[in-house]
């Protein structure tokens, strides 16, 4: 049933990600999509780093690219990335939306109107709103919502603005969020 | 049937109302962020839905001019990417040397910031006397800014920081003349370049090039019209001749892959491969 995970994450995701990638396995049956607020860089650090301490692959999303299940995704710094209906990637350098670009709720409405209710939306910390609308979007389609209890956040802005604009269907701490994902079992399994 | 099912016919339906009208086809752009450009504008003329669009787009030729800016809109810069230019500077450059006569193909230069850097690197690495930088935009309104050469002055800190760190040999205040709140780029750069509207959706090769840039513009299309254009600047492009694209942009996916070699990976510089 469910088909993809979209991550929105801000000030403190890199250790917030490092609670939850690692448990991920290298058959995970989902993808996973995520945007981590960051600055244009040449290095690609995070993408890097996470490949090496998770089971699961580890990549940098790439216009065009087909989504496929078993792999991480990051949006690359200095654009947003978007989801088209086919499935497959596609970048834009718009304006910066909330101050941000990639921004979260261009991911995750783009991610909502493509897959609809087979789509989990997850908000960590940070310290600005992006994301909130997104989450709605997600909602919207009939998809789960999760974002990360506030008060255990190294930022909890963002996940307060998500949970003002969003009834979320789960608010949790990372530990359980990435036990959450991590346990997913699909219909026929 | 989802209100996102009855959005996406009712894009498609502006969509045809504006190539109906105005002969421009956005049929082939990427669906995700045309979407999102079109539902902005719904919530700036305050309308409830995209249908409410067609009337206005049908009747008022303003109404078009202004969701063709929308289609325009994007983050631009002068050397953005410095490590890009550095290396067309210090390596592209190197090679279009032995050439006598020098044409530069910007294919989607906006509002020209980035033809007016690759002119001054040409100028400082002398070569500039021998090029002719054709610089296209479908866009009217876009290519009219990069003719005027003006600037806002609080960008040019930010130039000047990028023309550094893409190895600028002078100062970048050399090329521009401050004028109240604006930088007007110098005259001698515009000699080397013809602005001129031309259309990737549409229009054809029109001369043979040696180095070709378009950066950011194929992100926008989707896969068939990727083809369409890389196959342009296929049939563009002399022997051994480059292509830019953006530097999260590749030919990977895309059906001209086997007609270019990889030249500079990180900055998705190619080769144009020997003609078969």
């Amino acid at each position: 049933m469910y088909k993809a995970v979209v991550i929105g994450v801000s000030a403190g995701g890199l250790h917030a990600l490092s609670k939850i990638l690692p448990q991920l396995p290298s058959d995970y049956p989902l993808a996973v999509i995520i945007v981590q607020h960051r600055a244009k860089t040449q290095d690609n650090f995070l993408v890097e780093h996470f490949d090496q301490v998770s089971a699961i692959k580890v990549c940098e999303a790439r216009p065009s690219q087909p989504i496929l299940p078993q792999c991480v995704y990051f949006a690359p710094g200095g654009y947003h990335l978007l989801i088209e209906q086919e499935q497959t990637f596609s970048l834009s350098i718009d304006p910066p939306v909330n101050y941000a670009i990639p921004s979260i709720d261009v991911l995750f409405e783009s991610a909502a109107r493509c897959y609809r209710d087979c789509l989990i939306g997850i908000i960590l910390t940070g310290a600005n709103s992006d994301g909130s609308d997104g989450l709605v979007a997600v909602k919207k389609q009939g998809g789960l919502t999760l974002v990360q209890d506030p008060n255990t956040a190294e930022n909890s802005v963002m996940p307060e603005a998500a949970l003002n604009k969003v009834d979320v269907d789960y608010m949790m701490t990372l530990d359980d969020i990435g036990d959450f994902l991590a346990n997913i079992i699909l219909p026929g399994e | 049937m989802s209100k996102m099912d009855t959005q996406a016919f009712e894009i498609d339906q502006f969509l045809a109302a504006v190539e109906f009208r105005y002969g421009y086809d956005f049929n082939h752009y990427a669906k995700a962020s045309l979407a999102r450009r079109i539902l902005n504008r719904v919530q700036l003329c305050q309308l409830d839905n995209v249908s409410q669009l067609i009337p206005l787009v049908l009747h008022d030729p303003n109404f078009f001019e202004l969701f063709l800016k929308d289609m325009s809109i994007t983050v631009t810069d002068m050397f953005r990417d410095a490590f890009v230019f550095k290396k067309i500077r210090e390596s592209v450059f190197n090679q279009l040397r032995t050439y006598s006569r020098v044409n530069i193909w910007h294919a989607g230069c906006a509002t020209g910031e980035e033809v007016y850097s690759i002119a001054i690197m040409l100028k400082e690495e002398g070569l500039l006397k021998r090029s002719r930088i054709y610089a296209t935009d479908f866009n009217n309104h876009s290519l009219e800014i990069a003719r005027k050469g003006i600037y806002p002055a609080d960008k040019i800190q930010q130039f000047t920081q990028n023309y550094l760190a893409a190895g600028g040999k002078a100062s970048f205040a050399d090329y521009y003349h401050a004028k109240f709140n604006n930088a007007k780029m110098q005259e001698s750069l515009k000699e080397h370049i013809t602005f001129a509207n031309h259309n990737l959706v549409k229009d054809q090769v029109f001369a043979q090039m040696h180095l070709i840039l378009c950066r950011n513009v194929l992100i926008y299309f989707d896969l068939s019209l990727q083809n369409r254009v890389l196959n342009l600047f296929k049939d563009s492009l002399s022997h051994k001749g480059f292509l830019v694209l953006g530097d999260k942009e590749s030919l990977a996916f895309t059906g001209v892959e086997d007609a270019f070699y990889e030249y500079e990976k990180k900055q998705s510089i190619y080769q144009r491969a020997g003609y078969v």
